[in-house]
């Protein structure tokens, strides 16, 4: 079968020469739920824009077993749905509608195929009835909700998503993982929170410095104090924080 | 901050706020042309344009004296740029006045002037309030979309629609914080302060745009903006336009005839 995302050899540089990705090596199965973990600046969020071609360098992405380039861009697009940390950026347009409509029009779907995709996303996400209201006057949960409908109107097979629990508040934050567990795509979830990553996925990478340190079952990553300590996952030995195994 | 800032009243109910955007947009630019190719000493012309669009407030159940107050916001600009018009043209003097030193005349061309002026602007206004009160901004947005004015602008209204309160809120913050640091100090200083703050807010949204425009391009955006459109005419459009653009035209009779003048 397929791998969903095969990533040979990537590596990438800002523009100002300082280098965030160095020689990745990563493949995730059709169905998995993989975490990316590390600290910040560790590179997570330049990886995933590596997903769907925002950001291209050297190496070799495949998704679904085709070469990401510029024949595949826009199939690749709307195979790989990429959620981003912020949802003031993820919602740009005026209405609720307009922005989980974007995705499917811009695919070049009918409009009774585009309202058909809305409405079910939208029900996906448990904010039915949101449709004419204004991003700007959402509650940040909301925000979130609604920003992966926009995702799920392309009825992707890959979800991308950034930093899900950022901002939320623990009630929000348990509704949200509940939301992500029920979504059956492949997905990739860059995050640290680890209490986030325990409950979502059965796979952990961790990132940092830009390369791969680690690459195992949740549960081993999740038992080795020593690696997450190493690469700013858990507080220092000998400070009075521990935290919950 | 609130949208309503904007748009406040948009979502009252009546035969206006049902009108279609379109048919709103085209009845006000039609009223803002014909007021503006008004000469100036028609008075009684101006009445009538004045009360044209008090029977719309009236239709549109917004609270008049809401209206007005918007309206007057206009006011100050207009009077700093045309209030000392009267004192500088040539022509008939109105009135001379000695101030100390200086002789001021007052002519009444530049009276004239003043008025139109101040009227053309205050009643355009005014049909501006009543169309932003009676349609919601992203409804107006989609309209003048249908009445093909250029995607990208629309595009970059409805961008500042979206963001504008966004950046209002982030410069509030910023506000806050340096008020919370802030314990007085040369009042030179602090406008240093607001100058680093005007720069950081300007940096933050350029690095939010390129973050939107991320968003935009992972969900298929390829430069060709599209949307959909629900929006279709009625009778009560038919009816209103043509009753709108009638009561103008019978305006532009009398001022053609030169009844009043």
């Amino acid at each position: 079968m397929e791998k969903a995302i095969q990533i040979e050899n990537l590596s990438y540089s800002y523009p100002d020469g300082q280098q965030a990705l160095k020689d990745i090596n990563l493949s995730i199965e059709v169905g998995e739920t993989v975490a990316l973990v590390g600290p910040n600046g560790a590179g997570k969020s330049t990886l995933l824009l590596h997903l769907n071609g925002i950001l291209r360098s050297d190496g070799t992405v495949t998704v679904l077993g085709v070469p990401l380039d510029n024949k595949s861009l826009k199939w690749v697009r709307s195979k790989v749905g990429l959620i981003f940390q912020d949802p003031e950026d993820q919602l740009f347009s005026p209405t609720v509608f307009d922005d989980v409509a974007f995705g499917p029009i811009n695919m070049g779907c009918s409009q009774d195929e585009v309202r058909r995709r809305v409405s079910e996303a939208l029900e996906g996400v448990g904010m039915e009835g949101y449709e004419k209201r204004s991003p700007h006057h959402l509650s940040i949960g909301e925000k979130k909700r609604i920003a992966i409908a926009t995702i799920l109107s392309m009825e992707p097979e890959i979800l991308v998503i950034d930093e899900p629990t950022a901002n939320l508040d623990p009630r929000a934050k348990g509704e949200l993982i509940e939301l992500l567990q029920q979504l059956p795509m492949t997905k990739i979830v860059a995050s640290h929170d680890l209490e986030a990553v325990k409950a979502l996925c059965q796979r952990t990478v961790i990132l940092d410095e830009g390369q791969v340190v680690a690459d195992d079952s949740t549960q081993s990553i999740m038992s080795n104090n020593p690696l997450l300590e190493g690469h700013g996952l858990a507080p220092r030995s000998g400070s009075s924080l521990k935290l919950k195994a | 901050m609130k949208h309503g800032f904007l748009d406040q009243y948009s979502d009252l109910d009546s035969l206006i706020h049902r009108l279609d955007p379109r048919t709103k947009a085209i009845t006000t630019l039609a009223f803002i042309l014909a007021l503006v190719l008004t000469p100036p000493t028609r008075w009684y012309a101006f009445a009538l344009y004045f009360a044209l669009i008090a029977l719309v407030v009236l239709l549109s159940r917004l609270p008049p004296l809401y209206v007005l107050k918007r309206s007057l916001v206009v006011v100050p600009f207009v009077l700093v740029i045309a209030i000392f018009i009267p004192f500088f043209k040539q022509g008939e003097v109105a009135g001379s006045y000695n101030i100390w030193l200086w002789q001021v005349n007052v002519t009444y061309s530049g009276l004239i002037v003043l008025w139109n002026v101040t009227i053309k602007a205050w009643l355009s206004v005014m049909s501006m309030i009543v169309l932003s009160s009676t349609t919601k901004f992203s409804e107006l947005l989609k309209g003048l979309e249908r009445l093909r004015l250029p995607l990208v602008m629309v595009m970059i209204l409805s961008f500042m629609y979206r963001y504008m309160f966004v950046v209002v809120d982030e410069a509030l913050r910023m506000k806050r914080a340096r008020d919370s640091r802030n314990f007085g100090g040369k009042h030179i200083w602090q406008l240093k302060t607001v100058g680093n703050m005007i720069g950081a807010l300007f940096l933050r949204s350029y690095e939010r745009g390129e973050r939107v425009y991320a968003a935009m391009v992972a969900r298929g955006f390829d430069g060709n903006p599209r949307t959909l459109s629900h929006l279709r005419f009625q009778m009560l459009d038919l009816y209103f336009t043509a009753c709108f653009l009638t009561s103008l035209a019978m305006i532009g009779t009398t001022i053609l005839l030169g009844w009043g003048a």
